[in-house]
């Protein structure tokens, strides 16, 4: 359905936007490590630059909790092999928004979806769930690995695909560690429990389960939140090193976190998508006026 | 009240009910603890070899035993779980996983008339559905009725304990790619696991001590009961005829058939957990 984006008053019950308590000191911009380089390109330019093109293309999409409306008429193009970050005070619908890419906000009850996302030109409603979410991993807020043994949990996805032999089978393993960056970490370790492990290898390990079947595309639904600085720190440094070979989709509340992994950026409010560009122009120039107010901490 | 005094009442109050506490959970033992040893005390002249061993003497006569009894009991058993748990795992999974419908309510609700059903009841449903047609007392038709009384609480504990498999724990394995049944099978009945035994051990140990509704479908043999399609003695039914029995001798087995009917519980149950925590790690933790 057609809708202005101005249109707030048509949010029913009040609005469950808290007023951002400011995360980052609104000097943030300068702190912002982007290629200055960036800053000279004409604002008119293409979003996406030469060479890069595009993964999913979503268009349209109005997303219900029974009736109450969660996403407003979102359209959006994610580009392949980067990292894309969705940023917005709490209950702005980026988590829902993210979840209806693979479709796992069809487990909710009463949920219903309007609109299209496509996945390389296939709609992803048409396509068969499990096949979709083979293509489309996720790594959830909570770390949630299965009460197994550090391999059985990377190997799970590998055993319900079936078709590999055991030796391709631990190769793929000890692959999807190492590029977690959790092998040195287990590698003495694989068959005891995995929740021996601390709070950020588990997250570690949700993403080596997850990266283990190749998903063509990871999402991650704010990752890092209840993680310490210097485990976000090694899960940040593995995004973007993911981004070669996979199209990163993250959700997060932590505006810097955005600015230091992502290639662009999409701010939600009140369940509509405000702003999607480059995250250095969402950070240093936005073109709409909430954006700026949210990104320089004065939200209100 | 001034602080120190307040402190002094909490402090009271803390002793009180930490007593109270604890005076409960020994009665809890000691009422299980005191059962066994009466018993014990009273059946023990009866708990020797043949009574493992022998067929139970005829009136007047000293002696005997209940293997008979031992047996029939474990056979009506094996038939009640091989019906009961079956239907009651499969209805919960249903209920917990599937259902959310009109259908669903009505099973929930159903399941929780047919667990209010008196005992007797039930051994009624049996008697007629096997007893009348075949015109004769059987081990089958015993197994039947307790497994139809197993079949509530197997379908509730079930569906509980699935119901308390975090959610984590399923979206992890869906986006995954995983097919519905598969996580069921292998992430959230595995995590279940332990409390879904419990439940059943549980429901075992309820129905191991029925008598009623046995006593009109196993009813009761003096001798061996070869096969599935001939009455039976158990243990439960040879107490309640031996204890209304004029006897002192008869009397003091029954006592002893009550402890061995205790002990196999237990030795079941300790036995299922055993082997539980030998087949891998534990589901939840």
């Amino acid at each position: 359905m057609p809708m202005p984006m101005e249109s707030r008053e048509r949010v029913p019950g009040p609005p469950r936007a808290r007023v951002a308590v400011p995360d980052v000191p609104p000097g943030i911009v300068d702190n912002v490590a982007v290629p200055t380089s960036s800053l000279a390109e004409p604002a008119e330019q293409p979003l996406f630059g030469p060479g890069v093109t595009e993964k999913i293309r979503v268009s349209g999409l109005d997303f219900y909790y029974g009736a109450t409306q969660a996403l407003w008429n979102i359209s959006m193009r994610i580009p392949a092999r980067h990292v894309t970050a969705f940023i917005g005070p709490s209950g702005c619908g980026k988590s829902t928004f993210l979840r209806t890419l693979n479709r796992m906000c069809d487990t909710v009850k009463g949920a219903r979806v309007h609109g299209e996302i496509h996945l390389d030109g296939e709609d992803v409603f048409e396509l068969d769930v499990v096949a979709l979410r083979r293509r489309v991993g996720m790594v959830f807020q909570r770390s949630n690995p299965f009460p197994k043994s550090i391999f059985e949990n990377v190997a799970y996805g590998l055993r319900v695909n079936g078709g590999l032999s055991r030796a391709a089978i631990a190769e793929q393993v000890e692959r999807s560690l190492q590029r977690a960056a959790l092998w040195d970490e287990v590698k003495h370790k694989l068959h005891q429990s995995a929740s021996g492990l601390s709070g950020g290898q588990q997250q570690r390990l949700c993403i080596a389960r997850a990266l283990a079947v190749d998903p063509e595309v990871l999402l991650l639904d704010e990752p890092c939140s209840a993680l310490d600085p210097i485990a976000t720190a090694k899960i940040e440094e593995l995004l973007l090193g993911l981004a070669d070979s996979c199209t990163i989709v993250i959700v997060t509340h932590n505006m810097q976190q955005a600015a230091r992994v992502s290639d662009y950026t999409g701010f939600f409010l009140l369940g509509k998508l405000i702003e999607f560009d480059r995250t250095e122009r969402i950070f240093q120039n936005p073109a709409r006026k909430e954006t700026e107010d949210y990104v320089t901490g004065r939200f209100g | 009240m001034t602080p120190a005094g307040r402190l002094t009442y909490r402090r009271a109050v803390n002793r009180v009910m930490l007593t109270l506490t604890g005076v409960c959970a020994a009665g809890i033992v000691s009422i299980l603890l005191f059962i066994l040893g009466y018993l014990l005390v009273n059946g023990a002249r009866s708990l020797n070899w043949s009574f493992f061993t022998e067929l139970p003497k005829p009136v007047g006569e000293l002696g005997g035993g209940m293997a008979n009894a031992i047996i029939g009991s474990g056979k009506v058993l094996a038939i009640a779980t091989a019906i009961g748990v079956p239907v009651g795992f499969l209805g919960g999974v249903y209920l917990s996983e599937y259902g959310s419908t009109t259908f669903a309510f009505l099973v929930r609700y159903t399941t929780d008339l047919l667990n209010g059903v008196p005992s007797i009841v039930v051994g009624i449903f049996a008697f007629s559905l096997f007893v009348l047609r075949a015109k004769h007392f059987s081990t089958l038709a015993g197994g039947v009725a307790l497994g139809v009384m197993m079949i509530p609480i197997a379908v509730r504990s079930t569906e509980e304990f699935l119901r308390a498999v975090p959610t984590g724990l399923r979206e992890a394995a869906l986006a995954l790619g995983t097919p519905k049944w598969r996580m069921l099978a292998t992430v959230v009945i595995p995590a279940a696991r332990d409390g879904i035994i419990t439940g059943i051990m549980l429901n075992l140990a309820r129905v191991a001590g029925e008598t009623a509704p046995l006593l009109f479908t196993a009813f009761g043999n003096t001798s061996w009961s070869p096969g599935l399609n001939h009455p039976t003695a158990t243990l439960p039914v040879m107490i309640y005829t031996y204890a209304l029995s004029p006897y002192d001798d008869l009397h003091r087995q029954a006592w002893a058939a009550g402890f061995v009917l205790l002990m196999l519980v237990l030795t079941v149950n300790v036995s299922a957990r055993f082997i539980v925590a030998r087949s891998g790690p534990a589901g939840g933790r």
